[in-house]
């Protein structure tokens, strides 16, 4: 089944937003997949519910008809109906309740020490990047700002509104700690196929922790939009085998 | 080229929070106090200096730097 789906079915994974998309953008962390799974887990109650309701509400419509049934009834009181239908939703919200408080706990928890931080800070209206871990006195040795491209600099190819000049560049299968803050207003960082939205708050730094799966360039945009240019500060992330991301960390040292 | 070797500031079970503000400001005083008693030469603090400069925004290390200079910062050395 897989390979059929990789051979006819899927060309691409999608990791940016495409024209009158539906759905999710593709998993590339196993937290995105995790929020995708608990998605479809919750869309099977929901439509369980809607087939349901709807059923009830077609049903009554016809069988209470005001031509076929000229009298109303004049029930007014059922305590086993009551109880039922007090008892059977909250037992529904606990099936809901359950799996959606392990994957909120999970998101929360860092257990395994990460490889290697990246400080993502937001700023009026583009975003710096830190990475510290090679730094041998106070001195920043590897940081660059990430401006978008503008609309009339783009080139064929490039998604409008959603490429940047200095890409985030990461390895990929390794475990990422982003320290996320803000040097002036409230910014967000978020990436729909990492799973990860974190809000950017000046004087705060929020942490998560990101385990991408497959190499790739993954993009996203500022999620806290309160202000002129916060639509034009996307983030691309682009994930890269270690060694690439080696020679990539030791090639910004040396210039 | 040498291989760069991929270590950062490990996972501190004091701050499980998502805010790691106070876990930076930990490190850096930890590196400061570390350096007061045993001095800049015993190489024993690098780690704390290499755990706060993962863990803190360059702008935040600057400030405080600056403060401690001037004798204005707020944290117990």
């Amino acid at each position: 089944m897989i390979l059929i789906e990789r051979l006819f079915l899927t060309i691409a994974l999608s990791d940016a937003a495409e024209p009158w998309q539906l759905g999710s953008q593709d998993a590339a962390t196993p937290m995105m997949q995790g929020i995708m799974d608990l998605h479809h887990d919750i869309f099977f109650f929901l439509i369980l519910i809607l087939v349901f309701v709807s059923w009830m509400l077609v049903r009554a419509l016809w069988h209470f008809h005001y031509q076929t049934n000229p009298i109303p009834q004049r029930i007014v009181h059922g305590t086993t109906i009551e109880i039922l239908w007090t008892i059977f939703p909250s037992i529904i919200l606990m099936f809901i309740a359950i799996p959606s408080f392990a994957l909120l706990y999970s998101m929360d928890e860092v257990v395994v020490d990460p490889a290697i931080t990246i400080k993502a800070i937001g700023h009026q209206w583009y975003r710096t990047y830190e990475y510290s871990d090679y730094n041998s006195s106070d001195e920043q040795s590897l940081t660059f700002d990430s401006y978008m491209i503008p609309e009339d600099d783009s080139e064929l190819g490039q998604s409008r509104l959603l490429e940047v000049d200095n890409r985030v560049v990461v390895p990929a299968k390794t475990y990422i700690r982003i320290i996320i803050t803000s040097a002036d207003v409230l910014h967000s960082w978020a990436v729909p196929s990492l799973g990860v939205k974190c809000d950017a708050v000046p004087g705060r730094s929020n942490q998560t922790s990101i385990l991408v799966q497959r190499e790739g360039v993954y993009y996203g945009q500022c999620s806290e939009i309160r202000g002129t240019n916060h639509a034009f500060m996307p983030i691309v992330v682009e994930a890269v085998p270690r060694k690439e991301y080696g020679s990539w960390v030791s090639n910004l040292l040396i210039a | 080229m040498d291989e760069i070797e991929l270590k950062t500031a490990p996972v501190d079970f004091r701050f499980p929070t998502t805010n790691q503000s106070r876990h930076c400001f930990t490190r850096y005083i930890e590196f400061h106090r570390c350096v007061a008693s045993k001095g800049e030469e015993a190489g024993e603090c690098d780690k704390f200096a290499k755990y706060y400069r993962s863990l803190c925004p360059g702008e935040w290390v600057d400030k405080w730097n600056e403060q401690r200079e001037s004798g204005t910062f707020a944290g117990p050395l």
